[in-house]
Order: structure tokens, then sequence, then C-alpha cells
């Protein structure tokens, strides 16, 4: 068959237009099923038992009474997991406590009951004794040498000496040479910048349904953004074989990376094999934020040196994150990110993976890029306008391009840092008044966007329908991108395609819903599959017209003769050949399974009007735009959702956002109420400009989009109450209070 | 747990006497937060909302009685409570969300006893007084005497709040409620003031009465305010020696929603700003 | 420990059911009547993922005991649309892309409804603190805020 080339500028007809999403009527009726929406029949309870301490040795569990309720059909401890293997040691030690509980909120024993309430009392009776430990929740105090500690023998060789043994690993990226380049500089701005620890905030918590039989066999259905990661590390921590655990994806109410691990999944499936029951467990909004993945709290020293022109001529950061309990904070993608906005002689940045008595950080949306670009991008606004420069002429002057060798190492092929530059200084927001008080502010963020092991399944039906079975749990309306581009490669109608999140046992393996992955890599394997389906039925129609199926295209929808010495043959449509199907060959389905590459890196610009008043330091956010550069926007509507989501996540982040931990470690902040993510009240519009510069490593040109709008806000949103309140800010949140602190430092220094 | 709906107030009483551990349900915004979180473990729930008159507003004596189990939003649509004491309703209107307003009251947000508490520095700016009933039959008190401190009251076992009284409106006169918070809804008092104030034919101000919230632990009228302001325009100095005063009588806490220094300062400003809207209020036009 | 029986209707239908004192409408919903439209986001009031109304009242049902509702008119997302017929806010939000993950979108759907059977003309900033007690975290609200106001037009229009 010859396929379209590729060569030539494609014409969309489905790609790019807006048709509606496939479970939308599901969602908007409450008929959608979510992680807690899941029932069995005979089901009982589960409920965890968390530690009130930061950092406490346990030293008995006296489970008994518990045991003995009426009621009660399971308990589980640490203990009952038995030995793991160190792929996922740290993982079930997160999920249940081992010798120590390491955070407020560590799980530390587990019921399954005939009820919530009898649950509830069960976890009263459950006797722990703790010796409570010295803890430390600072990232900066954590490094310190007299630190307490919480695991020893496992710091990595690459950190120096003269580090606590909480440091766990050291990075560095770069090329050039620093202190040549900072010579070179007019001016040196050299600043220590600060962020707060932030919950992904998902609305849905935690929740899953666990089935084990006395056989082995199981079946789990939970809220996750990768059911195969879910079967895979179960599985492994429970000693079962994949095969036997099938983990279905129940519709998820958010995730933005925090559902990329498991808590109580594990915890399910030992509940339910003890008691012979289904068990499905909920997390409280509670348990949720003390006791699931946040993001890392920072602290990053930056060190930029640009001559009077506006040329950046050397650029180092260090960065440290606190990745809560365990090692594995994000600083290395941190460390990557931090400069790649720029095309840089010198560059070097330095990142420290440090351990604290907080909840395991998990993936949050661009994980480590935020708080680097906030360092980053505040350094280079300040320098800019120390010079009195245009802070998007100094980005354009320095801009990475193609050809460009990013600071984390590979050369960058075509990509649209310079497009969504220009976009902005062409954008009337850039040239609106401001009025007194109010201060604009820019920033550049950039995400490296993942591939991955993907497949997908493409089902012809008998009646010329189309059904697409993916692996992907969909988390922003990709249900509906895989439909338009397996309607757009077949030439068919949206309408006559649906596609399913299909469970473990139906598909092969497939990486999270995670680095902004599933529209370029589900897309091109959906693409694939499409293709290769295409390719079975031009071999259909070549059988029943007697040619050689080489003679054969697919164009519009329908097999065609490929030239004039294919013969004369009316076209025959997917419906045709369907229909003949079974006296053709037999069922016509295509597929394609994949280690997707080639995801194409994303840049995003930001632009932000911030109003503050001078009496109380209160910010509000008057306008914001953001430009960002999408490869090919597949469904526009949620393209513009995923950059507007994602600023404004940025934007409670930068303001209000922060996990508060008292002098005994607790988390004081463990609700909606005091963990203050943005309200609608406190948002104007988000506009939204996409920009298109093909990918060349999809075959529409798709590039994620999903986590490169959260990296630009901190730093531009800081970049304008900076320029508000006339006070450069540096540590995040610009909570008022801190606002109004700097304010009056101003005036009083 | 028992709940009971008894259909009287003594029936209500009776119960409440009876069983330590009891409490009241009126909306239940503050209460079932409490259940969910473990906090409290009631033996019984004594829910008022069918006795007759919780749910009423009546004018009386030219002014209004506020049934303990009226909710913000039936406040808020409520056209004489808006005309004559907006500060009141504004404040019970900053409770929680629009779903929060359609359950909250102003007895369970008093009986919460929370110090940031927002309808509490606009009642006792409004100097608003409470029936309340229990066992020993009923009584009428002030406001300001109901908190006692973080979470507690001076409520008598056995005693409930019935209505809350707002007096009549003074001739010339406006009240005005403000908090601070760090986002535009959703959140709990950094700082509360309350204002209410008369003026008289030269645009003085005769009285005032001047409240503040969340910078302490209980609720507090702040006598140097009123006295700041009486006598003097409610502008220029008088506004910055109210909010010198006001920042002075605070003795707020540092904690997970703002810091001394903040609080203090804020204080200040929102008691200027009060004025200024209570002051226009006063002189019948809208703010 | 006696249940408690309530009598009671839910979208129209006469309803009875057995709750425990502590049962909050939201978990007899949930729980005992498989109505699982209305969402747990926070159980304490500041999400409003389980926005419901009852007597015509918006409230959380979260923060309502089941055997408050004896006697009440409670309706919920379940009972928005018409049969197979979309509420136009519903429709509008598929529309206009107005959801992402969906979690929030029945607590949404139902707060908005409210509102425009209260003011059928807001303005956005009504909308916006109208909805306040709605939290979303996909979508930057601004897709909801629109579809209300574009559906709120629409409405005016038809009448």
């Amino acid at each position: 068959m010859a396929l379209d080339s590729s060569d030539k500028p494609r014409t969309f007809k489905v790609v790019g237009t807006r048709p509606l999403r496939p479970d939308g009527i599901d969602k908007v009726t409450g008929r959608a099923r979510f992680g807690a929406d899941i029932v069995a029949p005979g089901m009982l309870v589960g409920r965890v038992l968390r530690s009130p301490h930061a950092h406490a040795r346990i030293v008995k569990i006296d489970t008994s009474k518990a045991r003995a309720l009426s009621g009660v059909k399971a308990v589980v401890t640490r203990a009952d997991f038995g030995a793991v293997p160190d792929s996922v040691a740290d993982v079930i030690d997160n999920c249940m406590a081992g010798d120590k509980a390491l955070y407020d909120g560590h799980a530390v024993a587990a019921v399954a009951a005939s009820s919530a309430a009898v649950a509830r009392k069960a976890l009263r009776l459950i006797e722990v004794e703790y010796e409570v430990l010295a803890h430390v929740s600072d990232v900066d105090a954590a490094m310190k040498p007299d630190a307490p500690v919480l695991h020893r023998g496992r710091q990595e060789e690459s950190v120096p000496e003269g580090y606590s043994q909480n440091v766990m690993s050291r990075v560095e990226f770069g090329h050039g040479d620093i202190d040549k380049g900072l010579a070179e500089a007019d001016r040196v701005v050299e600043r220590t910048y600060r962020t707060g620890a932030t919950h992904q905030g998902y609305i849905e918590p935690h929740a899953c349904l666990a089935t084990m039989g006395p056989d082995g066999q199981a079946d789990l259905w939970c809220c996750t953004q990768g059911h195969y990661m879910v079967r895979n590390t179960c599985a492994a921590i429970l000693g079962m074989e994949q095969g036997q655990l099938r983990v279905t994806a129940s519709e998820i109410g958010g995730g933005f990376g925090g559902k990329t691990t498991v808590f109580l999944e594990p915890v399910a499936l030992l509940l339910s094999k003890l008691s012979g029951r289904p068990v499905k467990m909920v997390m409280s909004r509670s348990e949720v934020l003390r006791a699931t993945g946040p993001t890392s709290s920072s602290s990053i020293d930056v060190k930029i040196g640009m001559t009077k022109d506006g040329r950046i001529t050397a650029g180092f950061a260090q960065l440290r994150y606190q990745g809560g309990a365990y090692p594995g904070s994000p600083v290395d993608m941190g460390s990557m990110s931090a400069f790649a906005p720029y095309d840089l002689e010198n560059v070097k940045t330095v990142g420290f993976d440090v351990v604290t008595n907080r909840p395991k950080a998990a993936a949050y949306r661009a994980p480590g890029a935020p708080m680097a670009a906030f360092a980053v991008e505040s350094a280079v606004d300040e320098l800019a306008k120390g010079f009195g420069l245009d802070p998007l002429e100094v980005r354009l002057k320095n801009a990475a391009r193609e050809g460009t060798v990013a600071s984390y190492g590979p050369t960058f092929p075509a990509i649209g840092l310079e497009a969504t530059l220009e976009a902005a200084r062409a954008h009337p927001h850039w040239t609106a008044p401001l009025g007194e008080n109010q201060g604009r502010g820019v920033a550049c963020g950039f995400w490296f966007n993942f591939g991955g092991d993907t497949c997908v399944t493409l089902n012809v039906t008998p009646d010329g329908t189309v059904t697409v079975s993916e692996g992907n749990p969909d988390i922003g309306g990709s249900r509906a991108s895989m439909t338009m581009m397996a309607a757009e490669e077949l030439g068919i109608p949206y309408t006559q395609v649906r596609t399913i999140i299909a469970d473990t046992g139906s598909l092969g393996q497939n990486e999270v819903t995670d680095g902004s992955r599933v529209t370029f890599a589900v897309g091109l394997a959906t693409i694939e599959a499409a293709r290769n389906a295409k390719r079975e039925m031009c071999k259909r129609a070549a059988m029943v017209w007697g040619i050689d199926e080489e003679a054969v295209e697919w164009v519009d929808g329908a097999a065609r003769p490929a030239g004039p010495n294919a013969g004369k043959h009316d076209p025959m449509t997917l419906k045709e050949i369907a229909a003949i199907a079974s006296n053709t060959g037999g069922p016509i389905a295509g597929h394609y399974e994949v280690n997707a590459e080639g995801a194409g890196v994303s840049f995003g610009t930001h632009m932000v009007d911030v109003e503050v008043d001078p009496d109380t330091g209160a910010p509000k956010i008057l306008r914001y735009t953001v430009f960002q550069d999408a490869g090919k926007a597949v469904h526009p509507a949620y393209v513009e959702g995923q950059f507007q989501g994602g600023a404004v996540q940025g934007i409670g982040w930068a303001l209000n956002e922060e996990y508060i931990y008292g002098e005994d470690g607790v988390l004081q902040n463990a609700g909606f109420l005091d963990y203050r993510i943005p309200v609608a009240s406190d948002l104007p519009m988000i506009d939204t400009v996409i920009l298109e510069i093909a990918n060349p490593g999809h075959p529409y040109g798709v590039r994620g989009v999903g986590e490169t709008p959260i990296v630009p806000p901190l730093a531009a949103i800081a970049n304008a109450v900076s320029a508000a309140a006339g006070v450069r800010m540096t540590d995040l949140p610009m909570s008022p209070p801190r606002i109004l602190a700097a304010i009056q430092g101003q005036k009083g220094g | 747990m028992r709940y009971e709906a008894p259909n009287s107030v003594e029936a209500a009483v009776d119960l409440l006497a009876a069983t330590e551990g009891a409490y009241v349900l009126a909306g239940g915004t503050d209460l079932l937060v409490k259940l969910r979180a473990e906090m409290l473990e009631p033996d019984l729930v004594v829910d008022i909302k069918r006795i007759a008159g919780m749910k009423d507003i009546t004018a009386e004596n030219g002014g209004w009685r506020i049934g303990a189990a009226v909710s913000g939003a039936e406040m808020g649509e409520h056209a004489g409570l808006l005309r004559d004491w907006p500060g009141v309703v504004e404040a019970v209107g900053l409770i929680g969300s629009t779903q929060v307003q359609g359950r909250a009251t102003l007895a369970g947000n008093l009986c919460n006893a929370s110090p940031a508490a927002d309808s509490v520095p606009a009642m006792v700016a409004a100097n608003a007084t409470l029936r309340i009933v229990g066992p020993k039959g009923s009584r009428d008190v002030a406001v300001i005497d109901v908190p006692a401190s973080p979470g507690k009251t001076t409520l008598a076992p056995g005693e409930f709040i019935a209505s809350v009284f707002l007096p009549a409106k003074p001739e010339h006169g406006g009240d005005a409620y403000l908090r601070f918070i760090p986002r535009t809804e959703m959140d709990i008092a950094v700082v509360g003031c309350g204002v209410s104030l008369v003026l008289d034919g030269a645009g003085k101000v005769s009285a005032a009465r001047v409240s503040l919230g969340a910078v302490g632990p209980k609720v507090m009228l702040v006598e140097a305010g009123a006295e700041a302001l009486i006598g003097r325009a409610p502008k220029g100095d008088a506004l910055e020696d109210l909010a010198a005063v006001c920042s002075a009588a605070a003795t707020p806490i540092d904690d997970k929603r703002g810091t001394v220094d903040f609080r203090r300062h804020v204080a200040g400003v929102l008691a200027r700003r009060a004025t200024e809207i209570a002051a226009i209020r006063a002189k019948g036009e809208t703010a | 420990m006696s249940q408690i029986h309530v009598t009671t209707s839910i979208n129209g239908d006469a309803t009875e059911f057995l709750c425990e004192a502590e049962d909050t409408l939201l978990d007899v919903l949930r729980d005992r009547l498989g109505m699982t439209g209305s969402k747990e986001g926070c159980g304490t009031g500041d999400c409003g993922a389980c926005s419901v109304t009852v007597d015509g009242r918006l409230v959380c049902s979260c923060l309502m005991l089941g055997a408050e509702a004896e006697g009440r008119e409670v309706t919920t997302i379940e009972g928005m649309a018409t049969g197979d017929q979309l509420h136009p806010l519903q429709q509008k939000f598929i529309e206009m892309a107005a959801l992402q993950c969906g979690i929030c979108t029945p607590g949404i759907l139902v707060a908005a409804k409210s509102l425009l059977e209260k003011n059928p003309d807001p303005t956005e900033e009504e909308v916006r603190y109208w909805l306040a007690g709605n939290l979303c975290r996909c979508t930057g609200y601004d897709k909801i805020i629109r579809a209300v106001m574009e559906t709120a037009a629409d409405l005016r229009r038809a009448s």
C-alpha cells in the first residue's frame, strides 16, 4: 500500500477541530465511575492507621484487640508483607512503615471491616508503641552534618564530604567555563530563592477496590495514572506473577503526577487476600495531603552574568530539593531544565537530592522544573530590568533555537521558544497600559516531554465502525484525541470511532500517563495501528479486485486503485471492506506496540499583570496570557485547557499554596481550607495563544502540552509582583504577609 | 450517637439538659466537620430546625429578631436586614461558600467560638443581643459576653441560642464589616473588623462601636477605636488615629494564616476602610 | 444502635432509607442509595463536589446529616437531565470543554443551575463568586465560567 506522503504539509480534516468528547455525557450526568464509585458484592471497608509523629521508631504494634472486634476481617502491618525486591522496597515502606515512621501521616497498620464505623473503631484499638526521634523538615537544615538522619548507609558516592547522610545524591550538568563567563559580564546577579512544597491537589482522593482469591488471581480497580504500573508494582510487592493481577483503571479525578505510584493498592490486595472478601479503600482529604506525594520544596542559589546589551555570559545554579522521606526528588530534572530556554556558552547546574521527614514527593506536572525556572527567570528579569532592557528582547537575544546545545546535553531540533516570545511581543497584552500598584511579568518555561512503552489495538467491527483500545488513563480528554487521530488516519467520521481504556489483561505494557506523553506516544501508536489496519484493508480490496496489494491506496476512508495501471475499480469504503471481512480472511484489526521516541520538547512564555494592595500586601491577578508551542493541537479546546489549568496551578504555587509544618513536624494544613488552591473568584480569564511548530518525531507533528504550562507562572508572577510592589520577591508562596513585610522592609531600609 | 429533631424549645432544652455530650445542630457547617474529623463524639445531636420560629426573621421594636436556624443565604435575601444592617449581612455572607451559606447561621458561628468568626465582630459592632433558652428559662445577653476562649462559650449546660436580636438601626447610622483573607473566598479571616457608627448633622461621629476578630483569643470591642472617632469627621487624621489604636489593641499570634506583625498592621487598615464604608452608609449612600 | 428511618424526596421520587445518625446525606446518597454522581472531595465543605439542593437551597451534602432529609426535597446531579434530554448547562459544558477530569463537574453543574434559577443574568464576577466553593484543579475555571455565562445567555434568549 502506498501511504500518504509525510513530506508535504498535511491538510487535516478531523485533527484541529473541536468535537464533543466521548466521555462527556457520563461526566455531566454523574454516571462516570471514578475510583470511589466502584462497588462489589460483599465488600469490606479498608482503613489505614497513620503515625502522628514526624519521625519515630516503631517499637511494637499490638493488633490483638482490633482483631478481636466483631466485624473486623483482617488487620495488616508491615510484617504481613514479608520481604520484597529492592526495586519496590521504598514503595512498600511508604505504603506501610517498617522499622520507622518517617513522617506525620505515614501508614503503620490497616484494617478491613464490615463497615466504616467498625473500621474506625478497630483503628483505635491498635496499640502502637513509638520511640519518638528528632525530625527535620527543611531542606537546608536536613543537609547540615548534625541533622537528624532518616536513612543510614544509603548516600551515593556522588555526594562530597561534609553533608548529612540525608543528602542522597548529587547531579551536575552543563558546559563551558562559568568563571570565564562571569568575568565577561557587566553585571552578575547572585541570589537565593526558595519555594514551598505544593500538592497536586486533585479533587478525587485515592481509591481502590481489590479482590484476591486463594488461587492467587486478583482484580483491582483504582484511580491511577498508570494501571500497568500499579499491576507491576503490586505484583512485585506481593510476590505475584503480573499476569495473575488484572488492574482496571476507573475514571480518574485528576492526577497531575500524584497518581503515578501506589499508596493503598498493595494494602487493599493483601487485606482482600487475608479476609477472602473484596476490600474497598478510599482516602480522606486529610490522608491525601498528609500521606500522598506533594512536590519538593526547594532552596536554589543562582548566579547569572549579563552584558549591558543583554547577552547572558554565564549561568550557574545550585539546586537543593527535599523529596520527603525517600530518595528521588526531581532535582535532576530541575537541574536539567533550569537553563533550557537559553543558548549559553557557559552553563552549569548542580543538584542535591535530600530526604526529610515529610511524605515522599511524587511527580507534580513537569516535576522539578517550575522551581528551577522560578529561580533562573527571576534572576534574568532582575538583570534585564537593571539594565533597562526589555525582558522579552533579552530572552529573544539568548533564546535556545534549532541547533542550540542544551545545558543538559542534547542539541535541539526545531523548537518553538522564539515563536512564543515573538507572539508574546506582538500580543496586545504586552503593550496594554498598567495602573498604579500594578506590574507585568514574563517568564519562559520548558519541559522535556516523554514517550515510552505504548500499545494500541484498533479493531474494525463488522459494521465498519472502529474501536480503539489504549492503555493510558484519560486525564484530560485523551480519548477524544485518540478518536480524532484514528478517524483522521482512516478517513472516517469522528463519530464512527470509539476509544476505550483497556485493562491490563488486554494490551501489552504501557508506560504511565505522565511526561505529557499520551497525545504524542499513544497518538503515534494509534496512527500506526490505523495504518496497519489500512494496509490490511488495502490487501482485502486487492484480493477482491484481483490486483497486487501494492497497487491499492487508501484515500478518504476507502481503498482505491493506485494509478492507471491498477485497473478501473470503484473505491471500496471501510464499511464495505468490513462487511466482507469474514469472507476475505477474517476480522480486521491494526495494532502497534512501541517504545516511542522523538517526543519533542515544548516551550512556553507566560505574561501576567498583577496588582498589589500596598496596605495589605494582597496580590490580585488582573490578566494572564499563555503562549506555547503545541507542535500540532489535536483538539485545541483541550490544549487550551492544559494551558489554562497549568497556569492556574502555577498561580496557586506562586501565591498561596504550601505545606505548613509546625515545630513538631506535624502538617498543620491538611485540608482544602488552609491548603489554599485557587478558587474561581481569585482569577481572571486565562488567555491562550497556541503556536504550532511541528515535532518531527510525530506523524502529525504533535508535542505534549500538559506540563510546560506550570513551568513559567512562578517566575512570571514573581516578576509581576516584584514590579508592582517595588521589591524583589524571592520566596514562594508570595503570601500577603510576605509581600507586606517585603514592602515595609523596603520602606524601612 | 442519637439524632433528635424536637418540635419545641422545651423539648430541645430537656434533651440537651438530660444528656451529657449533647450538641445543638442548626446549620451544622462546623459541627459536621468536627464529627468527620472525630474531634467530637456526641451522644446526642439535637436538630433545632423543626422548632417553630427558628427559621424566622421578624420585626421587633424597630429591629430584627433572627431565629437561630436562619441561614446566611436567607439573611442575604431579606430586604429589611440588608437595609438596616448591611455590615452584619455581609459578615455572615462571608462565611464559607454559597453552599455553606445555604446552612450556616449567626448562632452557630458564635457558638463555634472561633476567634476568627466573621459574623461575631459585626454583631458586636451592631450591639446585637441573644436570647438564650435553657433549663432555667430564657435570658438575653450581649453577643460580646458569649465567647469565652477559643472553642468555649459562656453558655451553661442545657442552654442554646434561640435567636439573635439586631436593635433598631439608629438614624444616620451605618455599619460595615471587612476581613482579610489570602484568597478572595473560602478562607478563615486572618483579621476581621466590624464598625458601626452614627453621624450627627455636621457629619461628625456621635456614636461608634469598633470590633476586631482573629487578633486575640476572642472577639474584642475596641473602646479606644470608638473614642478615636467620636466627635470627629470619619476621615483623615481620625482614621489614622483609629488605625493606630486598633493595631495597638490587637494581640494576635503567629499561625498558619498570618503573622503577628501582619495582623496588627492589617487590623488598622481594615478599621480605617470599614469606617469609611460605614460612614457612607450612615449618610444614606450605598457602599 | 438503631437506625433512623427517613422518608424524603430525591429528584422528585419518593424515597425511604435507613441510616445511622452520623451518616451524612452524601454517605446516604452514595453508599445507601447508589447515587454516586455526588462526589466526596474533602468531606469538610471546602470543595463543593457533593453539591445538592435541599428544598431548593444549594448545600454541601457532606455537611448535612442524612436524617435531616426527612420530609425535604433533595435534588442531585442524577436529576438534572430530563430523560435523554441534557440540561442546557450539561450540553454546554461538553460543547465548550468545560471539564477535563470531570470529578468536580457534577457539583459545579448543580451549583451553576442553582445560580441561574436565582439570577438568570449574572456577571462574570457573580458567577465566579457563586462558584468559589466549587474547586476545580484541571481547568483554571476559564471554560467553566464561559460555559455558565453562555448558557445563561442562551436561556435568556429562549425565554
